[in-house]
């Protein structure tokens, strides 16, 4: 099934790593099954933090997958031939994004059999509706297009003249899909840490910071372990398109905090406050809160100075920085810190369990499963095109 | 002929309320406070409201008649996990139950005064507005209603409500029902409750379970749009105060300070 057998040709080292993700998901999946049974209440959330981990990863990846955008962008629309050998690696990430944002959804849901509903009684006044027709319109849109033009690669032809409309619109649905996901969040009446029109902005810059991080670091890996080198200068551009989107990043969390601390409103600080310093003695985020600014400020430094930027030894260093902490900001504080303290004023603190943890790690698990599946199979065709 | 879920409520809903109307016609019954007020599910009820009258309320602050009751007759689980507790009407100190009025010089014992709250009821509601399946809903009466059966329990809900008034059955709540009442359904984990004005008691033509319990009167119900109203009478001749009003929710639910 297109192209599935390459995938089932590899060295020792390839079905290892396979065997180990495979391990991870079947004890996130174990997992799963006594979330089930128990319930939610298996889980560190509660009445006042009622979203935790898994909506925050959620929210961490929607910006991975829309990130694709920055190498399709260039690549279709401006012919930026640089970017020919990645394109389809960030799309595929995109696809794999995808599929863990839906699985962080699922495992979310209070009564999974009754996810259907969504569709049933379909209510476009609800934000979850659009996120979800974004979504998996998106999945729908990058699957084609990587089979379309993975095909035509094999064949050695050009792709059919029908897909490059496809590929135009997947522009704008990128942005739309990290769009909406800030919508979600952003359209609250009582949650203030939220309640920014610079949300959206806001998640567009971190993500299209931290997806061509991950894109550099896969190609880094992928150029250590496999046949495949995207080249140096794709990852110079791509780590070009990292330093703006950090920066960018970087400048409205500043404006927020401007914002939110010359005008004074408790309700606005409080939520600064709890991450950054802590409230009432409360300050289970404070640490990390301080890693994510501190390795950002870092890694937009190393960028900005072109000597460090250039030393590929040191851009890994950057992406990984930079890796962590958008993950941070988007997979723990923003959600996290949106719900403490709660609209009444009230301090619960949130800690993942171990079951929530193992079913996260099963679920990125799962990511990196079907993403090294995809860059296997493109790999085994371009192998064997050069060979 | 095939009826959805909602089709067959509404329908049950009429035949209750004529049943009741029968009934009320034929007696005097127990719903002396909003005497001549149509409390059932019919379409001459628009803005239904409650107004507390704080100051007899907090006559007696240990008094939890409305809470027991309410908890009671709805089978509500007592969980002890704070984390994890359902609660559809309970107390709140007034700084939090009120969190925009605080200032440094207010009586602090005044502060720790215990109000009580529950789900508000909103004209606007923005749980309603965020509900991907329409499991919450505004009635054409104003109450904010729940179908328990079709929830997926994505609790977004709970983030969109400003007041805190949803609970999520984070685990299996029948183990946890003191005595359970028959007459009424339990939850299973996995969905949001909150309070629901009592639509099955009102179209029997009784009153909302907490209003009924409270001895001390302290609580009106009735519909705002009737002029006639006890609750638009209180709110007439006394000030009262909402919870977080600025926010455009229009709660339903008034404080007489």
């Amino acid at each position: 099934m297109f192209m599935f057998e390459k995938a089932l040709a590899g060295s020792r080292r390839y079905w290892g790593w396979i065997f180990v993700l495979l391990a991870v998901i079947a004890a996130g999946f174990v997992c799963y099954l006594r979330q089930l049974s128990f319930g939610l209440g298996i889980t560190g959330m509660g009445r006042d933090v009622s979203w935790g981990l898994y909506i925050a990863q959620f929210t961490f990846l929607v910006g991975v997958a829309a990130s694709a955008v920055m190498v399709v962008l260039p690549y279709y629309l401006y012919d930026y031939a640089v970017f020919s050998k990645i394109t389809i690696l960030g799309e595929f990430l995109t696809i794999s994004a995808v599929a863990m944002c839906v699985l962080f959804i699922f495992v979310d849901m209070g009564q999974p059999t009754r996810i259907m509903n969504v569709l049933l009684y379909p209510t476009p006044v609800s934000m979850m509706f659009w996120d979800m027709i974004a979504l998996s319109g998106y999945l729908v849109l990058n699957i084609v297009i990587t089979l379309v033009t993975l095909s035509a690669e094999r064949k050695s032809v050009a792709p059919p003249a029908w897909i490059k409309p496809i590929i135009l619109v997947s522009i704008p649905w990128a942005i739309s899909i990290h769009t909406v996901t800030a919508f979600l969040y952003n359209g609250l009446p009582g949650r203030s840490f939220w309640l920014t029109a610079l949300l959206a902005p806001r998640f567009l810059a971190s993500a299209f910071a931290a997806g061509p991080a991950l894109l550099i670091l896969l190609c880094m890996i992928m150029r250590k372990l496999t046949s495949f080198d995207a080249g140096r200068e794709p990852i110079q551009k791509l780590a070009l398109i990292v330093m703006c989107a950090l920066g960018a990043h970087l400048f409205f969390v500043l404006m927020e905090i401007f914002t939110v601390f010359y005008s004074g409103i408790p309700e606005q600080m409080q939520h600064f406050r709890y991450l950054f310093w802590g409230l009432d003695g409360h300050a289970a985020l404070v640490p990390w809160t301080w890693l994510s600014a501190g390795s950002a400020l870092v890694a937009l430094g190393l960028l900005i100075w072109p000597r460090t930027r250039k030393d590929e030894k040191i851009l890994a260093v950057i992406c990984v920085l930079v890796c962590l902490s958008l993950w941070i900001d988007k997979g723990i504080d923003l959600i996290v810190g949106g719900f403490v303290p709660s609209p009444l004023g009230v301090i619960t603190e949130y800690a993942p369990t171990l079951p929530e943890v193992a079913i996260t790690l099963g679920i990125w698990a799962f990511g990196f499963l079907s993403l090294t599946v995809f860059y296997k199979i493109t790999l085994s065709v371009r192998a064997t095109l050069d060979g | 002929m095939i009826f959805d879920r909602k089709t067959f409520l509404r329908i049950s809903g009429l035949s209750l309320a004529a049943v009741a109307a029968g009934r009320a016609a034929g007696a005097s019954d127990e719903t002396s406070l909003n005497e001549g007020t149509p409390l059932a599910d019919s379409p001459a009820v628009q803005r239904l409201a409650m107004v507390i009258d704080t100051k007899k309320c907090l006559e007696k602050e240990e008094c939890d008649l409305c809470v027991k009751a309410c908890h009671r007759s709805h089978n509500v689980p007592a969980i002890d996990d704070r984390r994890h507790e359902v609660k559809w009407i309970w107390k709140e100190p007034f700084k939090e139950a009120f969190i925009s009025e605080q200032s440094e010089f207010a009586n602090a014992t005044f502060q720790e005064k215990p109000f009580v709250v529950f789900c508000n009821h909103c004209d606007r509601p923005p749980c309603v507005r965020v509900c991907p399946t329409k499991a919450t809903w505004k009635r054409e009466d104003g109450i904010v209603m729940m179908d328990w059966h079709r929830c997926i329990g994505c609790r977004y809900c709970m983030a969109a409500c400003p007041y805190g008034s949803r609970s999520f059955n984070w685990v299996d709540p029948r183990p946890y029902i003191k005595s359970l009442d028959p007459e009424f359904p339990t939850r299973t984990k996995g969905v949001v409750e909150k309070c629901t004005f009592c639509p099955e008691r009102l179209a029997k033509g009784k009153l909302p379970a907490c209003v009924e319990a409270c001895t001390p009167k302290a609580m009106a119900f009735g519909d705002l749009e009737d002029p006639h109203s006890q609750v638009r009478e209180w709110l007439h001749s006394r000030f009262a105060i909402r919870r977080k009003a600025e926010l455009g929710t229009s709660p339903e639910v008034y404080y007489i300070i």
